[in-house]
């Protein structure tokens, strides 16, 4: 298990090498001159040469490239082009933090409502309310936010009118509710489908017959045996669910008008402003990479099975 | 009289009959047999667009502009006056060509041959191609899709043109045909991967038993394992995961439409008309003209869940 994290974290930073140098190559040979964005109106042969020169832009490719790794290894994730003088790193984060907030306030309704879901559908399997959920789950687990955005919008905005329509007011206000809940549902469904496989698929063990043979009361069957050893392949899936949940905040910042990185990188995309671009891409990549590898740790800690078979194929 | 050496397969000895009972199985499901009309019926229509759809999906009628539902116009008209049913089976079109395409290359072509490639010859190609693959995984499909449609497209736009001029050829920028290119291939970069990883762990175990190691001593090409004795029996995974990975690559080409990096206006397709429609305003005064389309992308993308999921029971020895 051990050599098996080691061989991953020193495949990590190849694996950022590889990712930066992609976006870079598709920056530089991309068309559409960041010079040019910034100057819009006013665009002017010899200006254009002046700021190409001062910001390094008229060097070879290689250059640039290595000359940016360097800095960011440094710590100095560049300056905008959209937005002169404006350095990348503090931009960045101030949005990340957004994002985190209603990222964390997603995943906390997912698992609030996918928990229990799942866990109910295969407590009752066969019943009418299995069914429900899990026609539910396979409704919701591949809908794309714009299509759950415009619904919700009608019916807690626009009719009931008690949710805001878009805004940003941080953790604790009524204006994440709608974002919050049309980035978890998909997290939502995803959770209560694999928990409900894993449950079934604990509830057909030995051990639980052994469990109920021996006279437990059901509840702590459910609690100690069943849902401690099903929860293992959710964690896994809350691991990975980062994906989703930043694929998701890019249209949902952006459909309800929120301040943060998903709504920043896309603006940056259509203005060529690539020194953003980079640092949102290389941190995200980064913060992915991370998160797999603590999964597959957290992994070994929860199945002591998996510990042993990856320690033996050493 | 000489024996022969006969090639044994794990299920393809008995494999007319089981593909006969497990296609039997899944017609019995009625959940399975309402999400196949479903699909047929949208990809139909889709398909055959210019015969199906009443009106053509650029005809303006500017005396009915954001007409409500009546009998000439099913699901209404927009603000220039076009059928909105109409538009949404030229958009289903769309959807059509980009779902088949990028699957077509994508998941089945470069992913299942990466996948029994990695699989089968293990060693340094399975870690090539699997890192590839980790590259690819490492950041959200959509940053990067995005990405390429917005620097790669004009690029190639401009190769088209090119050939345009210099081949006398007319009308394939005009008719999105670079949009389609760039947008199911940038689909395709990323719809590999999981199709990979799928085939190559069922190689990683078809590889180990016994037909083939029999099919090895025999002296069987390659080629031969791979593709009839190794691929048949990977085979119902992949079924499943395509049902599974169609709902995506639907909605995938609806959010590069509604970002309009995808197909732009007016080519028609369900993602433009969400992007068109998208506005509080018009949620507000006609809220049909954005639900039709949405509710037409969520239908079709629950029917190919629902049917990969009851494919999933079908294939399952465990849950029949």
């Amino acid at each position: 298990m051990l050599s098996y994290i080691a061989r991953r974290l020193i495949w990590t930073p190849f694996l950022l090498l590889i990712v930066s140098l992609l976006v870079f190559t598709l920056g530089s040979y991309g068309p559409g001159d960041p010079v040019e964005v910034l100057l819009g109106q006013r665009m002017n042969q010899e200006v254009a040469e002046r700021i190409r020169h001062e910001r390094g832009l008229d060097r070879p490719f290689w250059v640039q490239y290595g000359d940016y790794l360097g800095k960011v290894l440094r710590g100095d994730l560049g300056e905008s082009f959209k937005y002169p003088g404006q350095p990348v790193r503090p931009l960045i984060l101030q949005k990340m933090w957004i994002s985190a907030q209603l990222g964390i306030a997603a995943l906390a309704i997912a698992l609030a409502v996918g928990l229990p879901l799942g866990l109910m559908a295969a407590l009752r399997q066969g019943t009418w309310l299995d069914t429900a959920i899990v026609s539910f789950t396979l409704l919701f687990m591949s809908l794309p936010v714009f299509i759950t955005a415009p619904f919700l919008i009608l019916v807690f905005a626009l009719n009931l009118d008690i949710l805001p329509t878009s805004g940003w007011n941080g953790l604790f206000s009524s204006s994440i509710v709608l974002p919050a809940l049309v980035m978890g549902l998909p997290g939502t469904a995803v959770i209560a489908r694999l928990l409900r496989a894993s449950t079934l698929d604990v509830l057909g063990q030995d051990y639980i017959r052994t469990a109920r043979a021996k006279g437990l009361p059901e509840m702590l069957i459910q609690r100690r045996h069943v849902l401690r050893n099903a929860l293992t392949p959710v964690v896994t899936v809350v691991g990975l669910s980062l994906g989703t949940l930043a694929e998701g905040a890019f249209i949902t910042e952006t459909l309800f008008g929120i301040p943060g990185v998903g709504r920043l990188a896309l603006d940056s995309i259509f203005a060529r402003d690539y020194p953003i671009i980079m640092a949102i891409t290389l941190i995200i990549a980064a913060s992915f990479v991370a998160a797999n590898i603590l999964v597959d740790i957290a992994y070994g800690f929860l199945d002591p099975r998996i510990r042993r078979r990856a320690g033996a194929g050493q | 009289m000489t024996v022969r050496a006969r090639e044994t397969t794990q299920y393809v000895g008995r494999r007319r009959g089981f593909s006969r009972s497990l296609l039997a199985r899944l017609l019995r499901k009625r959940v399975a047999v309402a999400c196949l009309l479903t699909i047929v019926l949208l990809y139909g229509s889709g398909a055959l667009a210019p015969l199906v759809a009443p009106y053509n999906y650029r005809a303006q009628d500017l005396s009915h502009t954001l007409a409500p539902a009546s009998l000439s116009h099913p699901l209404g008209t927009d603000r220039l006056g076009r059928d909105i049913l109409s538009r949404i089976i030229y958009g289903l079109r769309t959807t059509v060509i980009v779902t088949v395409a990028s699957l077509a290359t994508g998941s089945l072509v470069l992913g299942v041959a990466a996948g029994l490639a990695a699989g089968y010859w293990g060693g340094k190609v399975d870690t090539l191609l699997m890192r590839i693959g980790e590259v690819f995984l490492a950041f959200p499909s959509i940053l990067l899709v995005i990405l390429i449609a917005a620097t790669v497209k004009p690029r190639v736009e401009g190769w088209v043109r090119s050939l345009e001029s210099a081949t006398g050829i007319e009308g394939l920028v005009r008719l999105g045909v670079v949009d389609y290119l760039v947008v199911f291939g940038a689909l395709a970069l990323f719809s590999w991967v999981g199709m990979a990883r799928l085939v190559r762990g069922q190689v990683l175990f078809l590889r180990e038993q016994e037909f083939t190691t029999a099919a090895v001593a025999i002296g069987a090409s390659t080629p031969r394992i791979l593709l009839v004795h190794l691929l048949p029996n990977a085979l119902p995974p992949i079924v499943v995961a395509v049902s599974m990975s169609m709902g995506s690559v639907v909605g995938a080409e609806v959010v590069l439409s509604w970002l309009g990096i995808g197909v732009q206006p007016p080519n028609p397709s369900l993602g433009n008309m969400i992007f068109e429609n998208g506005s509080l305003d018009v949620l507000r005064s006609n809220p049909h003209l954005l639900l039709a389309p949405v509710l037409v992308v969520a239908l079709l993308i629950f029917a190919f869940n629902l049917l990969g999921d009851a494919l999933n029971d079908v294939f399952n020895p465990r849950t029949r």
